[in-house]
This record gives C-alpha cells, sequence and structure tokens, in this order.
C-alpha cells in the first residue's frame, strides 16, 4: 500500500521541485560509477512476451526473453531483420505500439513494476529515465528544428530547468559532451547542415540532455561509414565510463565488439546464445549463431564457399550442424569446414578494362559559384580478363562516379577508357559505336528492384537482355531457362513478377540478367550491401562460382571490406576521389601502406587503437 | 537564397506578362473585325469611334500591344461598352462583398480543415473513416447544389437565415458557408495526409521518447510538417475561392463580382470579362509568389547553400 | 553445393528481406474495398441509364403535364415531378448521357492536350520544357472557372464550347503531372539499364518510357472526370451550357432554385446525382491509385 502511495506521489510531484532534486542528483552519481554490482539493475526483465492482436497469426513476435542491465555496463541485442531486437528495446519506453501485448513473469524498470504503468507514468520516465538513439540522424531529428531545440526539449518538456538561459546553457555542455566542436553555433543549425557523423552525436546529445541512466541505442551507426561509426562508438563507450547504462541494438555482431559487455544473439524472437562477444564469437552454442558466424565473409574464408560452411568440433566430427545438441557444457575450441570454389582462371595478359587518369569534377549544388567538386581525380586501374578486381571506400570516396564511367554512363572530365581495346569515352565516340559493344559489359545494381521495369515478369526481363542476340523466340526461350537455373532458380519463376520475390531472389535474377549477353565485364556496384548475412553468403558464392565457370571479369565495388577481401584478385581503395592504394587483399588489408587504409582497416577490426588514429588524424 | 527569391519574382512576372499577351492574343486572334468582336451586338451613335480610340485600333498591331500593357500597367482596365462606364468603376463597387465573402469562406475552411485533420490523424481507424468520407462528399458536392441543401434546410424549413442579399453578418453565414465546405474538404485531407505522413517518420518516434504526450506531439511538432504542402496550395485556394465566388453569388443572389462576371459572359461585355480575369490571375499570381517566397523560409531545408 | 539440406538451413536461417517486417505488415490497413465495389456497380448502372435510358424508366423526360406539377415523390414518380410536371426520375436518368459525356469530352481535351506538351516538357531539354511549363502556369494562374467563363465569353454558349473550355481549364493539371512522372521514368534505373543492354534511345522510349508514362494516365483521368463533370455542371447552371428543356444536371438544378421555397425534390435529386457519380469516380480513381502506387518505382 505504502508503496503504491509512494509511486503516486511521485507522479503527481512531476515538474516540481522533484524533478529537479533528481537532475541534481543524478549528476552527483556520474563520478561514482562501477560499483554496478550493488546497486539494482535498471532493468530487470524475465520471460517477456509482445505480441500484436492482428498481426502474425496472434504468435508473439518476442518470446521468453530474458534481460538484465546494470548501471554502467552495455548490453547487445544482435540478430537480422526482423528478429524482435528492435522491439524489444522499444517495449522499454512503452514504444512497442499502442496495439502490441506486452506479458512477463517480471518487467521492472528502474525498481518499478512496468506492467503497471499507464501512458503518464512511461511518458514520465521516457527522456529523463531512458533515452533513444535511433538510426539515420536525418530522419531522426525534426527537420524543421534547429538542433539546439531538439537537444533542449527534454529539458523544456519535463521541466528539468526554468530558464531560457539554462537551458541553452545545458544544452550546449551536452553538445560539448559528445564532442560536437562550437556548440553555440551548431545548436543554431539544423540536422541536414551537419555532417553524418556530427548529425548522429546531436542525436545521442539529445537523448542524454536529460541525464538519463539508460541509453537504448537502435541501430546507431548502420548507414554511418566506418571510421564515423568508431566516433559514435566512442561516445557511447564515454557515457558507460560514466555509469550510464547502455542497450545496444545491431545486426552486425562485429560492431558491438569493443564496447558490450555481453551479447544476446536473437533469432525469430527468441534469444538464442548469450555470453560476453569472445564467448559468442568462438564458442556459439545455437545452430543460428554458429551459422551466421560461419557465413560471414573474411580473409580465411577466401576461394571457399561461404555457404556451405560448418561449424566442427574438436573431435573432427563434421556432423551436420542440426545433428549437434544446442547446449555444450564446456567451452570447447570449434573451427570453421568449408568447401573449396572452383578454381579461377585470371588472364593477366588480356586487358578487358584499361581506365587511365580519368577525372570528374561537379558544381556544388544549390550555389553559383565556381566551387567544384572533384568527384575523381587521376584514377587508374586495369583490369584483366577473368579476375575480380575490388574497389573499396567510404561514401564520397568517388567509388560510384567511377562505376558510371566505367560504364559510359558518364563522361570524365579527363583521362581515357578503353573497353577491350576500343576507345569507350569521348565525345568523338557516338553511343551508335558504343551500342554494339555495350552487351559485352554489364552492370549489377544494389537495389535491383529499381533497375526492373515495374511492369515487367522474368521472362520479359530476361528477353530484353538477350534483345541483341537476335535469337529465334524458342531459342530465347531455352536461354532464358538455362539462365535461371545458373542461378539457382526454377523455370516456374518465369511468370513471377520481381516486386513478389524476395532480395536474395531479385539480385539473382539481376545476375542472370547480366550474364544473358555473356559480357566481358561486369560492373557490380554494393550487390550484396542489402541482403542479409546467409542471403548475402549464397549470393556471393553464386557470383564466385559463375565468374569462375564463365570467365568473366568483375569489378566489384562495395563499402565492406569483408566481402572484398574474400571475393577479389585485386583491390583498390578509393578516398576523396583518389585512388591511395591497390594491390593484393592480403597486402593491401593485411600490411597497410597510406595511412587511410591502415584507419580502414583498424576500424573494420574494432580495436580500439582506431579512435585514438581518428583523433590523430583530425576526422569529425 | 536572395537569388531564389528574386528569380521566384521573375518568373511571376513572366507568367503575368504572358497571361496578360494571351489574353490580348486570343481577342485578336478571334475572326471578324476587332470593331465588331468589343461592340458585339450594340450599336449606339459613337460606340466604333470610341472603340478605336481606346483600343489604338488604326495603329500597327505592335503599338496596340504595347498600348494595352501601358494601360494594364496604370491600372486603366478598358470601358464597358455595355455599361458605358469605365470598367474599374463596373468593378470597384462590387468588390468588396466578395472580398469578404472569399475571405470570410477561406477562414473558415482553414480552421476546420486544420481541427478535423489535427484531431483525426493517426488515431484509429474508424475516425479516420468517418472524416474520410465527409471529406470526400464535401470536395464531390457541387458548390451550387450544397447552396441549395443549406438553402433549404436553414432558410426554409428553419428560417434561420435570409435566403439572398448582403445586408447584415447574417447574409454572409450560408454562402460562406458554403463557398468553404468543398475548399475545406481538400484542405483537410492534404493536411491529414501530410500528418500521417509526418508521424510515419523516424523522428516522431524520437519525440515520443522524450515523453511527449500525443496532442501536444500533433500540435507542436507535426502541425509544421502538415502546414508546408498547405502553403503550396496557398495559390490554389485564392483561385478556386474567387471561382466557387461567382457560382455562390449566383445562387444566394448576392451582389459581387461574380455576379457582374456573369452578366458580362451573357452580354458578351468582353471588356469586363477579361479585367475580371486579369485581376483574378493577378491576385493568384501573387499570392502564389508571397508563399513561395515565405516557403523558402518557412522550410530550412532549402536553405542550404 | 554442399550435402546437408539448404532449404532446411534457410529455415534455420530464414529471413530473406521480404516486403517489412511483421509488425509493419500488420498495420498495413485498407480502406476502400467495399466501397470501391459499390462505386463500380453504381457506375455500370449509370453507364446502363446512359445507353439504355428507356428501360429503366417510362417516362418521356420531356413531356410536361402541367397538372401534376410540383407532386412529391411517390409510387408513380419516385423523385416526384417538377415546376411544368415533368417526372423528375426521368429527366435525371436521361441527363446523365449529357453531364457524363461532357464531362468525359472535356477530360479529353485536357489530357490530349496535356499529355503532349507533358511529355515533351519532361523529356525535352531546357528549351522546350521552360515554355511548356510556363504555358502551364500561365493557364493555371486563371481560376479555372474564371478560365472556363473567359472562353465561354469567345466562343459563345453550347455544349461544345463549354467542353472546351472546361478542357482548356483542366490540361496544367494534367500536363504537370504527366511531366513529372517523365522526368522520373526518365531518370529510372531500369531506362538506364536498357541502355546498357545496347537499345537505341528510339527503343527505350517505346518499350519503357513512355508504357511507364501511360501506365499513370488512367488513374489521373479516373479522378479528374469527376472535376470535369462538376465544372460542366456548374457552367451549365450559370446558363451557359446546354439550354432549357435538356435535362442536364446543372441545367435542372438551374430551373428548381424558383420553387426551391416549397419544392425540395426537383433540386435534391439531380445534385445527389451528381456528388454520387463524381464520388464514385473519385473513390475508383483513389482506389487505382493505391493499388499502382507499386508499381511506379
Amino acid at each position: 500500500m505504502t508503496a503504491a502511495v509512494e509511486r503516486n506521489t511521485l507522479l503527481r510531484t512531476r515538474g516540481s521541485a522533484h524533478s529537479r532534486d533528481r537532475l541534481e542528483a543524478r549528476s552527483g552519481v556520474e563520478g561514482s560509477a562501477g560499483s554496478a554490482g550493488a546497486k539494482r539493475p535498471l532493468v530487470e526483465i524475465a520471460g517477456l512476451s509482445i505480441g500484436f492482436r492482428h498481426a502474425n497469426g496472434g504468435t508473439p513476435l518476442v518470446r521468453n526473453l530474458d534481460l538484465t542491465l546494470h548501471a554502467g555496463e552495455c548490453v547487445a541485442l544482435v540478430g537480422e531483420s526482423g528478429s524482435g531486437k528492435s522491439l524489444t528495446a522499444r517495449s522499454l519506453l512503452g514504444l512497442a505500439g499502442h496495439d502490441a501485448v506486452v506479458e512477463a513473469a517480471r518487467f521492472v524498470i528502474d525498481g518499478r513494476d512496468a506492467l503497471e504503468f499507464g501512458e503518464r507514468d512511461w511518458r514520465a520516465l521516457r527522456g529523463t529515465f531512458a533515452g533513444l538513439v535511433m538510426q539515420d540522424a536525418l530522419v531522426s531529428l525534426d527537420p524543421l528544428r534547429t538542433i539546439g531545440a531538439e537537444v533542449g526539449e527534454v529539458l523544456v518538456h519535463h521541466r528539468l530547468l526554468r530558464t531560457r538561459k539554462a537551458i541553452a546553457a545545458r544544452v550546449q555542455q551536452v553538445m560539448a559532451d559528445v564532442g560536437i566542436p562550437d556548440p553555440a553555433q551548431r545548436a543554431r543549425q539544423h540536422a541536414h547542415e551537419l555532417s553524418g557523423g556530427l548529425r548522429q552525436r546531436a542525436l545521442i546529445a539529445s537523448a542524454v540532455a536529460g541525464q538519463p541512466a539508460l541509453i537504448i541505442a537502435d541501430e546507431p551507426t548502420t548507414a554511418l561509414d566506418v571510421t564515423v561509426q568508431v566516433q559514435v562508438l566512442a561516445v557511447l563507450a564515454e557515457r558507460l565510463k560514466q555509469g550510464v547504462g547502455v542497450l545496444l541494438i545491431s545486426h552486425d555482431l562485429s560492431v558491438v565488439a569493443g564496447i558490450a559487455d555481453r551479447v544476446l544473439v536473437m533469432h525469430d524472437g527468441v534469444v538464442v546464445d548469450a555470453g560476453t562477444h569472445d564467448e559468442v564469437l568462438t564458442n556459439p552454442r545455437h545452430p543460428y549463431t554458429k551459422q551466421l558466424l560461419a557465413a560471414r565473409p573474411s580473409a580465411s574464408s577466401k576461394g571457399y564457399r561461404l555457404g556451405s560452411a560448418r561449424f566442427v568440433g574438436v573431435s573432427g566430427e563434421g556432423q551436420p550442424v542440426e545433428a549437434q545438441p544446442a547446449v555444450k557444457a564446456a567451452a570447447e575450441a570449434v573451427s570453421i569446414v568449408r568447401e573449396p570454389l572452383p578454381p579461377r582462371h585470371r588472364d593477366t595478359s588480356q586487358t578487358v578494362l584499361e581506365v587511365q587518369g580519368i577525372g570528374k569534377r561537379y558544381r556544388r549544388p544549390g550555389t553559383d559559384s565556381k566551387e567544384r567538386f572533384t568527384a575523381l581525380e587521376d584514377v587508374s586501374f586495369t583490369v584483366s580478363a577473368g579476375e575480380v578486381v575490388g574497389i573499396v571506400g567510404e561514401s564520397g570516396s568517388g567509388k560510384s562516379t567511377c562505376a558510371n564511367i566505367v560504364l559510359g554512363l558518364l563522361e570524365p572530365d579527363a583521362g581515357d577508357v578503353r573497353l577491350l581495346g576500343a576507345k569507350w569515352n569521348g565525345h568523338e565516340v557516338r553511343e551508335r559505336e558504343r551500342t554494339t559493344l555495350r552487351t559485352r559489359l554489364q552492370y549489377i545494381p544494389q537495389d535491383p528492384l529499381s533497375s526492373f521495369d515495374p511492369r515487367y515478369t522474368v521472362r520479359r526481363l530476361l528477353e530484353e537482355s538477350l534483345f541483341t542476340q537476335r535469337l529465334s523466340k524458342p531459342k530465347t526461350m531455352e536461354r532464358a531457362v538455362a539462365l535461371l537455373e545458373q542461378v539457382g532458380l526454377s523455370a516456374a519463376f518465369l511468370d513471377r513478377r520481381p516486386p513478389s520475390l524476395s532480395g536474395g531472389q531479385r539480385q539473382r535474377i539481376a545476375i542472370a540478367r547480366a550474364l544473358a549477353p555473356e559480357p566481358a565485364l561486369i560492373v557490380c556496384d554494393e550487390p550484396v550491401s542489402a541482403l542479409d548475412v546467409y542471403v548475402q553468403a549464397q549470393v556471393l558464392d553464386l557470383l564466385a562460382e559463375l565468374q569462375a565457370k564463365l570467365g568473366t571479369a568483375l569489378l566489384f565495388i562495395s563499402h565492406d571490406l569483408d566481402v572484398v577481401q574474400h571475393i577479389s584478385d585485386r583491390v583498390l581503395v578509393f578516398k576523396e576521389g583518389r585512388l591511395i592504394e591497390q594491390g593484393e587483399p592480403e597486402q593491401v588489408f593485411g600490411k597497410p601502406v597510406h595511412p587511410y587504409t591502415r584507419l580502414l582497416v583498424s576500424a573494420v577490426r574494432g580495436s580500439g587503437a582506431a579512435a585514438k588514429a581518428l583523433e590523430g588524424a583530425g576526422v569529425v | 537564397m536572395l537569388k531564389k527569391i528574386i528569380v521566384r519574382l521573375l518568373s511571376s512576372l513572366l507568367v503575368l506578362w504572358l497571361a496578360a499577351s494571351a489574353t490580348f492574343a486570343a481577342i485578336h486572334a478571334l475572326p471578324g473585325r476587332i470593331e465588331d468582336v468589343l461592340a458585339g451586338d450594340l450599336s449606339y451613335p459613337g460606340l466604333r469611334e470610341a472603340i478605336a480610340a481606346q483600343w489604338g485600333l488604326d495603329h500597327s498591331l505592335g503599338w496596340q500591344y504595347s498600348h494595352f500593357l501601358v494601360r494594364l500597367l496604370h491600372g486603366d482596365l478598358g470601358t464597358s461598352y455595355v455599361m458605358q462606364q469605365p470598367v474599374t468603376e463596373v468593378l470597384g463597387s462590387q468588390v468588396w462583398p466578395t472580398v469578404q465573402l472569399a475571405v470570410a469562406a477561406g477562414l473558415l475552411a482553414f480552421a476546420v480543415a486544420i481541427t478535423v485533420a489535427t484531431l483525426t490523424a493517426g488515431r484509429g481507424a474508424w475516425s479516420i473513416r468517418i472524416a474520410s468520407v465527409l471529406e470526400l462528399a464535401f470536395t464531390s458536392t457541387p458548390v451550387f447544389w450544397l447552396g441549395m441543401l443549406l438553402l433549404i434546410l436553414l432558410s426554409f424549413q428553419w428560417r434561420l437565415f435570409p435566403v439572398s442579399g448582403a445586408a447584415g453578418w447574417r447574409s454572409l453565414v450560408l454562402p460562406a458557408v458554403t463557398l468553404a465546405l468543398p475548399t475545406a474538404g481538400v484542405l483537410s485531407q492534404v493536411m491529414r495526409e501530410a500528418l500521417e505522413q509526418a508521424l510515419d517518420q523516424p523522428f516522431v518516434t524520437t519525440i515520443r521518447a522524450r515523453g511527449v504526450g500525443e496532442l501536444a506531439l500533433r500540435v507542436r511538432h507535426v502541425l509544421r510538417h502538415a502546414l508546408l504542402p498547405v502553403v503550396t496550395l496557398g495559390g490554389w485556394l485564392i483561385g478556386s475561392l474567387l471561382g466557387g465566388a461567382v457560382i455562390t453569388e449566383k445562387m444566394f443572389g448576392r451582389p459581387g463580382i461574380g455576379t457582374v462576371t456573369l452578366n458580362a459572359v451573357m452580354s458578351q461585355d468582353l471588356p469586363v470579362v477579361l479585367a475580371v480575369v486579369l485581376l483574378a490571375a493577378f491576385i493568384h499570381v501573387a499570392i502564389s509568389t508571397l508563399l513561395d517566397v515565405a516557403y523558402l523560409f518557412i522550410d530550412p531545408r532549402l536553405n542550404t547553400r | 553445393m554442399s550435402s546437408s539440406n539448404p532449404a532446411r538451413r534457410e529455415l534455420v536461417l530464414g529471413r530473406d528481406t521480404q516486403a517489412g517486417t511483421p509488425v509493419q505488415a500488420a498495420r498495413r490497413r485498407k480502406f476502400w474495398p467495399p466501397g470501391v465495389i459499390a462505386s463500380v456497380v453504381f457506375l455500370a448502372l449509370l453507364v446502363f441509364a446512359l445507353v439504355l435510358p428507356q428501360w429503366v424508366t417510362h417516362y418521356d423526360p420531356l413531356v410536361s403535364v402541367v397538372t401534376q406539377s410540383l407532386q412529391p415523390p411517390d409510387a408513380a414518380h419516385w423523385f416526384g415531378t417538377d415546376r411544368i410536371g415533368r417526372d423528375v426520375f426521368a429527366r435525371v436518368i436521361y441527363g446523365a448521357r449529357y453531364s457524363l459525356l461532357i464531362g468525359l469530352a472535356s477530360m479529353l481535351v485536357s489530357l490530349a492536350i496535356g499529355l503532349v506538351f507533358g511529355i515533351a516538357a519532361g523529356l525535352g531539354n531546357r528549351w522546350v520544357d521552360e515554355p511548356a511549363s510556363r504555358v502551364f502556369d500561365v493557364l493555371s494562374a486563371f481560376p479555372s472557372i474564371l478560365l472556363s467563363l473567359f472562353v465561354v465569353t469567345f466562343l459563345g454558349q453550347g455544349i461544345i464550347n463549354i467542353a472546351i473550355a472546361v478542357g482548356i481549364a483542366g490540361i496544367p493539371k494534367f500536363g504537370r503531372v504527366v511531366r513529372s512522372r517523365t522526368q522520373l521514368v526518365r531518370r529510372a534505373n531500369y531506362v538506364t539499364h536498357a541502355v546498357t543492354c545496347g537499345l537505341s534511345r528510339r527503343q527505350v522510349f517505346f518499350r519503357h518510357l513512355l508504357p511507364n508514362v501511360l501506365s499513370a494516365v488512367p488513374v489521373i483521368a479516373t479522378i479528374d472526370i469527376g472535376a470535369a463533370i462538376i465544372a460542366v455542371s456548374g457552367l451549365s447552371f450559370l446558363g451557359l451550357g446546354p439550354q432549357p428543356p435538356t435535362p442536364e444536371w446543372g441545367v435542372m438544378l438551374a430551373e428548381s432554385r424558383d420553387v426551391l421555397r416549397v419544392a425540395w425534390w426537383p433540386s435534391v435529386f439531380p445534385g445527389l446525382a451528381i456528388t454520387l457519380t463524381v464520388i464514385a469516380f473519385s473513390v475508383l480513381g483513389k482506389y487505382l491509385q493505391r493499388n499502382f502506387e507499386g508499381r511506379t518505382q
């Protein structure tokens, strides 16, 4: 009875001196973090289940979840899309959705029973007890309001501070805390005026302005460049040190490596594996986690099929995955066994593509100034027959521009491009002359759906790419079916429409279409970036197999170093329009020469050294 | 930024100039001699001479054209031969009732639309359904029929409001409501869709995660987003109100520009129709331009260099 | 491939990218299907009335029986009679062809001209785009009713003239939508891809560009025809279109004004006919739009 009365008093006095006390009290706590064990946990959940009445046939989307989080601790929820991790995180703020059915054996937040919470109670703790950081600050912050208004909103709404001056001062302080330089000026700007990294920090600032005890970060680094990811995670790590608890959600296990104390792997609404990051990495218990880890491309997987990977116990028996017991009593060393891919035939004497000193400049949009933005400068490389050349770089590095120039869709301002010995660029070369050669050069895009005419069936798509071969109708059909079989799809797919297919299937059709005219070179622009790990593995295997069999050269563009390392014979590293390093992947990634490459590699490997290197390089 | 404003202003001036020229060309493109066209069925002494003098018919076409433009710039809208008065006099006396009507209807439409949109966006399916049905009904109803229905109910059955005339505020109510409802329907639809789109955005989750309640969320944050498309609609809105005023005035027997225009159309009094059309175009373009410039200031995303 | 069953494995690891998570899929509600069915049925009946009005009613819309004037709706006259004793129901049925066909005609005028200008503007370089856009701007600078009135002043009154007048006023709407769609399609990835397949510009235009632009036209047309019908009946109401005793709905409304005080049925039913027709077209058009939204890009 007394507890209930206490709780009600708590709520009724919101906005009064009580809140101010809370703000001050917490800042006192900040210094004395670390003794997490003795304190009561911030969040204590057992047997959580979240479902929606009208979805999924009534089955809950999250089942039987246990989660405990203490101050100063970082717990990571890792899983693929649809695994229920975001839903779990949102439920900690009561934001699972107003039609969500949340049940649990125990659901205690900040010592109170959250199952009893009404909307008022949730609103009271949002922003003050827990803050939410989401993906992509560009759409997660109100684009019409200034950064300062966004960061200060928690303070204003919960009346944590009274005067405008106090709020403004606090806003600037928080912004400086998360590492935003010149906060006074930035506070007057809007989200789109800041760079990606700064924006994300501003988003974090808006979540921590109320000094919450818990930060819930839902994919905070996705869609950011690797070097920026490191910075953002460093900001979260700082907060951890100050005694704030962090719940980190990601689809990528490697992202949470340096920061998470504990990792929970989720699949299909259930937690399938738990432990520290290293434990999960080296000793996965559930078949799902095993496959997930085994299917990731890396240096060791090169030359092997990713999709065929299996975990094998110390005893050396190659048991099929399903037969292994789900739980192992002791931590056994496990290794991964993979099947090899067919060998490649590179013919370095035959040059398929020759790029010499190309450059491209754009006028900066929005201004009439003479200022020109250099997309590419003096880039030269060659691709030999049957070779896979990987291009790696962050956003703005010029890889897409390079791809467009190679494809003949863009004219370079300088330099030459030669395809199979013939001049490919320049205004003297007329489109008609290029048309005949075009079929020897094909393209696989990141989002295949947008490159399919929305009215077309698969049949018509394949027919179109066989168009220039001028085969008879029955022959064209034969070829189309053969192509589908090559990419592992049955002839039944001919009459399907791409929007009804899954991402992996669409990409296979894009590959089939690209192979149809038997090209000498295929430009692949981030072909697997939008796919989940396992599907990505299958598509990479397919590409590698077909490439080896048909001897097609590939120009493979990606921001993911692991993928590029897995598949390429040679690697080109782009930075801000320049080609700064090239060579064999083992060389470039194993012993990088250029400081930027070193930065890139260490950022991916997730070591703390990366953050220090960044500070040294002055990258913001 | 300044450059954008100047470009917009120039573009509007261009459109106005083209509009005036188009009307000039239309008059001269008709078969028959220009005096006959302008005189229509009339014939009284001095008519032909007056027309020739005013339109400069004994000069070259180019001269006539520039004379026409100069006249417009001076605000001289020509002379109505049917009424034997300068057009500005004909219109001037009738402007006020129309302005009253248009402004009243506009404000009413806006108020209704905001309230409905704010209250129904993102709520349960039922309120959205009802609102959608009502909006659909009001935008599909011809404005004159709506007026008739209101007359039947409120004037004849219940004797609440007068049937016609322009005396006092009571006679403004029915015409204003009649004119406002279809417009409110469109505005409400647009605003609600914009609100719902905005409510689907990730930043709304961030705002909710700060503890802001649903009503405060809509009013303080999302409404701004919903008003953006309305700003771009503003020009259309004015045009629609002016056009609708014509029909409403006829419907309710109210004096105003609409009545004048209709009489002019019936009697083929070209100068008056011409003047009204150009005036309406001017107002429309002026307000659209103002709103577009305002939009540049309101939406910070357009502000970047 | 490996020996273990790949299909089984996919079950374990499952998720390939699908259209939205289960939560999002659950939230998508459809509002219109029963309304769409009603609209289609209504329009079908209307077309029937258009083609075979004599099967719907045995009364002649033009015959007036003065002794029967202003009868309220009853078993003999479902919609009552008007001031000079004509059966209102018959007049509404026979009037369908006027309102619908004139509305259709004006929509086609807007469509034809707007389409040509719109595609030209969307495809062409600045020298084509700018003038075309200015044409649209000028036309839309005049409020549509006033523009129609202006055209009627020139052309005179009559059925064909109001069709042209309303058609001209509707050009900017079509033109702008077609123009932006053409620009969108022109930049689409599948158009780029067709170029890389070795197709000539002419082939790309006819195989991809034109069909994908035209596929959006029926939707706009359906939504627009409602507005056209309102505009046409509005001009008829003002006395500029068909003249009495033609049973066009707008004309009927104008005629009913005189007896509004004593009889509601000569005005309510024709107006209801207009409203329901426009609603039916709007509902159908919005439904088509919603269902083809995913197909556009």
